[in-house]
């Protein structure tokens, strides 16, 4: 018997809590292609996936990796995949496939320095965008960012869970300090943690239409082999899942995929917020960075200044609601980015002259710092 | 034997769907399709239990008109998604079909580690020499000294001998079918359906479309015959492989060798990760 | 014992063992002493010769920060480590190195012991000097037990080096009972700052 790990505390890294985050959220498939700074989640996986009769397979590159990812969860088995930078961009193209056959899975990528084969041991935030634009066609797609250790374990879990439910990929976007960092992390008890399946259709196979449209806009989904034996396409289909090209049929389809992330809103936009309720001034970050701004915050809190943290631990569809509400009560936001300003974008996007979005950068492969971030809010 | 034929249509085939087909008259895909169904009646295998998958291509569209679990895939990937269905629920009999530029140039890189990797597969690739949905451009099999739409002039590169790669690169079963020996062509896909292991079936097929009317034989009978006379089954002789239009190639059994697939060799896996 | 960040810094050459030795540091104050801890790297395409370093931060309270902000001890293997990772100290910090590959210190509260020459002496074996220096940090943090440390290193090492890993770090222990503290400056800045 596999020793059993839940209820137990451990010394993990960042990339081994997202192969147990991934197996208590009930992954059994996993595929994938050695790469630096994720080759660690691979790894535990290839040890722990045949423990619960799961199955790992290292692939021939990142394309097959995501293939296999997305016909294993078309069997029925929820799967994931995790690379780095170039990794990812090989994947964009099974990516959006996935979007347009709605088939959940989970796609890591732990963010290094680019473009190219750039800084492969060092952090960065470079694919943020990429992360929401990178396949083509307009496509619905969630992005989740991770901080710390424990993250890794519950956001990789809420990855599943929002890809089960919505019937679409999740990217979870990591970094090389969060990765590698080492931190005292307790496996929960399996039975709190909350695990979502997808729903399968109850109806006869003959009644079944795989892309029919209801109230959440997501249709249940037929594993294959269970009898419904339908077809699926990466073209546009209709909803018996076959190819049309019907504008009628087309407009319905393709607005569909938005309708169903824009209907969940309200559980999708995960943030988390420091000190923000009588806060003057307010930081924006994500991933590894929130670590620094919360200590920069405490830090300015400590000199008297007011300042807060909204942590985005959702990036796309971006939590606009909340972001604009700090905007409201603050006079100044800024957002320190390990790239040159890609979420601070998103940042002046929704800031309608509400306040001022300051932005802090650095691409230089090192983690930006709580100093430097507590230099940044002195200077508002 | 006519009914015969029109119970296996009504059986097998979504024809309350998507038909008309998208391939010209007189293309080898409908026979390929004829062949794999017939194999698949005399496995008596159930329809629930198989999976046909494939790329992207005219290929590409044929398990839209079946009545399986089916699947089209993005442009050379079929074998990708193939694995990850297999290893998921390895009761399923998992079938991917793929044209010539789609299994040996954009997935030519798949194609030799799915056959390394031995996962029990079948792989039927139809290689009617050129890419055909995209209007006739040079694919890794159109002949040395051919026409196409990307190769005006003369095609100065040389073919890839696909059943020779599969072999090479430890394909459990190998075999060269072509449309026109249609009867033998059912008994291959039966044997390679059926074989533990990856299998790949090539079949010789005729584009007259895109390949022939640019090569002299504009019509489906002229690239039949071609066919006909070019082919040269394996108990005459040894391998040859289609690497130029005078030049003969072998139809048969390249290969049938036993050794463990990987199902058989993951469960061992299993065993060993939970002794602990 | 309460404790808001004790940071620490390990730092030599790739091969010798720096992050193993981080990590069973890690371990020793996350998983016997109970403590929250974070521990980091850093280091480049090399698994041997390079750079390489680690930080261990530990504290009674979750850790924001995962990286270290002030120094308390670093460890330094070799003498690019010192010149390079030598920063951020507190004003009591302390520096540890291997008097055998560190010449010149940019610090005045420096323990300097022969790691890699009580290594090879006590365990027979240049390579456990990673270990001999875990035994000294060990020794000078105060939040770290002998029992800890030695948990944490019996949990992490192959069976078969059990032995010889745990003379080396006895070893430490002991070279670094032996060195005298009162010998050192209390702390790295002039007096009258201090007294500030």
């Amino acid at each position: 018997m596999a020793p059993e790990l839940n209820g137990k505390k451990f010394l993990l890294q960042g990339n081994e809590a997202m192969a147990e985050g991934a197996i208590a959220a009930g992954c059994r498939f996993f595929a994938g292609y050695p790469i630096t700074p994720a080759s660690e989640i691979s790894e535990r996986m290839s040890y722990r996936l045949p423990q619960v009769d799961g199955t790992f397979i290292q692939m021939e590159d990142e394309i097959s990796s995501l293939g296999a990812v997305i016909g294993a969860s078309l069997a029925g088995v929820k799967s994931m995949t995790a690379t780095s930078g170039p990794g990812f961009s090989l994947m964009q193209e099974n990516l959006g496939y996935a979007c347009i056959t709605e088939v959940p899975c989970v796609v890591v990528n732990v963010m290094r320095g680019g473009p190219s084969t750039g800084l492969p041991t060092s952090p960065a935030q470079g694919d943020v965008l990429q992360a929401r634009w990178g396949t083509h066609g307009d496509h619905p797609v969630i992005v989740l960012s991770v901080s710390s250790v424990s993250e890794c374990f519950s956001i990789i879990v809420t990855a599943f869970n929002l890809s089960e439910k919505y019937r679409v990929p999740v990217v979870v976007l990591s970094d090389e300090v969060v990765a590698h960092s080492r931190e005292t992390f307790t496996i929960p008890a399996a039975d709190s943690i909350e695990v979502v399946d997808r729903i399968v259709p109850n109806v006869p196979p003959e009644w079944y239409k795989p892309y029919e449209d209801n109230s959440r806009g997501v249709p249940p989904m037929a594993a294959m082999g269970d009898g419904y034996r339908h077809h699926v396409t990466g073209l546009v289909h209709d909803a018996h899942g076959f190819p049309t090209e019907r504008p009628d049929e087309i407009e319905a389809f393709l607005k569909r995929q938005f309708r169903k992330i824009t209907n969940g809103f309200f559980e999708i936009q995960i943030t988390k917020k420091f000190n923000i309720e009588d806060a003057e001034i307010a930081v924006i970050a994500y991933g590894s960075v929130a670590r620094s701004a919360h200590r920069a915050v405490a830090m300015a809190r400590s000199q008297g200044i007011k300042a807060g943290l909204i942590q985005l631990v959702t990036l796309f569809p971006f939590p606009k609601s909340t972001v604009v509400n700090v905007m409201r009560q603050c006079k100044a936001v800024l957002v320190p980015e390990m790239n040159m300003g890609q979420i601070s974008r998103e940042a002046k996007r929704v800031n309608t002259g509400l306040t001022k979005v300051f932005k802090y950068n650095r691409i230089d492969g090192q983690l930006i710092s709580p100093v430097e971030i507590f230099e940044e809010l002195q200077k508002m | 034997m006519f009914s015969g034929m029109t119970e296996l249509r009504h059986k097998y085939l979504r024809h309350h769907k998507k038909f008309p087909h998208v391939w010209c008259p007189g293309c080898g895909n409908g026979i390929v399709l004829g062949a794999l169904i017939r194999a698949i009646e005399r496995l008596n295998l159930e329809k629930d239990d198989i999976v046909f998958a494939s790329g992207i291509g005219c290929s590409g569209r044929m398990p839209t008109y079946v009545d399986f679990n089916t699947l089209h895939t993005t442009h050379g990937r079929a074998l990708t998604f193939a694995t990850g269905i297999k290893l998921a629920n390895p009761s399923l009999n998992v079938i991917a079909v793929m044209g010539d530029g789609d299994a040996t140039a954009i997935g030519g890189n798949h194609f030799i580690h799915a056959a390394r990797r031995n996962l029990d597969l079948t792989a039927i690739i139809i290689n009617n020499q050129i890419y055909g949905m995209t209007g006739g451009q040079a694919s890794p099999t159109t002949p040395y000294g051919a026409q196409s739409t990307t190769s005006p002039f003369s095609n100065i590169e040389h073919a890839f001998s696909i059943a020779e790669l599969a072999v090479a690169a430890g394909a459990s079963f190998v075999a060269r079918g072509t449309v026109y020996h249609a009867a033998q062509l059912d008994k291959l896909l039966e044997k390679g359906i059926n074989k533990i292991g990856f299998s790949v079936v090539e079949i010789m097929s005729n584009c007259h479309v895109q390949f022939g009317r640019r090569n002299q034989m504009g019509d489906p009978v002229t690239m039949l015959n071609w066919l006909k006379e070019h082919a040269v089954s394996k108990d005459n002789g040894s391998s040859m492989p289609p690497d130029s239009l005078d030049a003969k190639f072998t139809i048969g059994i390249l290969a049938d060798t036993d050794k463990p697939d990987y199902i058989e060799e993951y469960k061992k896996i299993r065993l060993k990760a939970q002794r602990g | 014992m309460d404790v808001d960040r004790f940071e620490i810094r390990l730092s030599g050459s790739g091969g010798q063992g720096i992050i193993l030795a981080s990590i069973i540091l890690a371990e020793a104050a996350g998983i016997f002493a109970g403590y929250n801890v974070s521990q980091t790297q850093s280091y480049g395409p090399e698994a041997r010769g390079g750079r390489c370093k680690a930080e261990v931060v530990i504290s009674s309270k979750p850790i924001d920060y995962p990286k270290a902000v002030q120094l308390d001890m670093m460890l330094a293997m070799n003498q690019a480590s010192c010149d390079s990772y030598c920063f951020d100290f507190k004003a009591n910090g302390l520096l540890l190195v291997d008097s055998g590959l560190v010449d010149q210190t940019p610090t005045s509260r420096v323990v300097a012991l022969p790691f890699t020459k009580i290594a090879r002496e006590s365990a027979g074996r240049d390579l456990a000097a990673n270990i001999v220096a875990l035994g000294a940090l060990g020794h000078f943090c105060p939040l770290l037990s002998r029992k800890s440390l030695e948990s944490a290193l019996s949990a992490r090492v192959p069976q078969e080096t059990k032995k010889m890993n745990s003379k080396a770090l006895k070893a430490g222990i002991k070279a670094a009972e032996k060195f005298d503290m009162d010998s050192l400056p209390r702390s790295i800045l002039p007096e009258e700052e201090e007294e500030i």
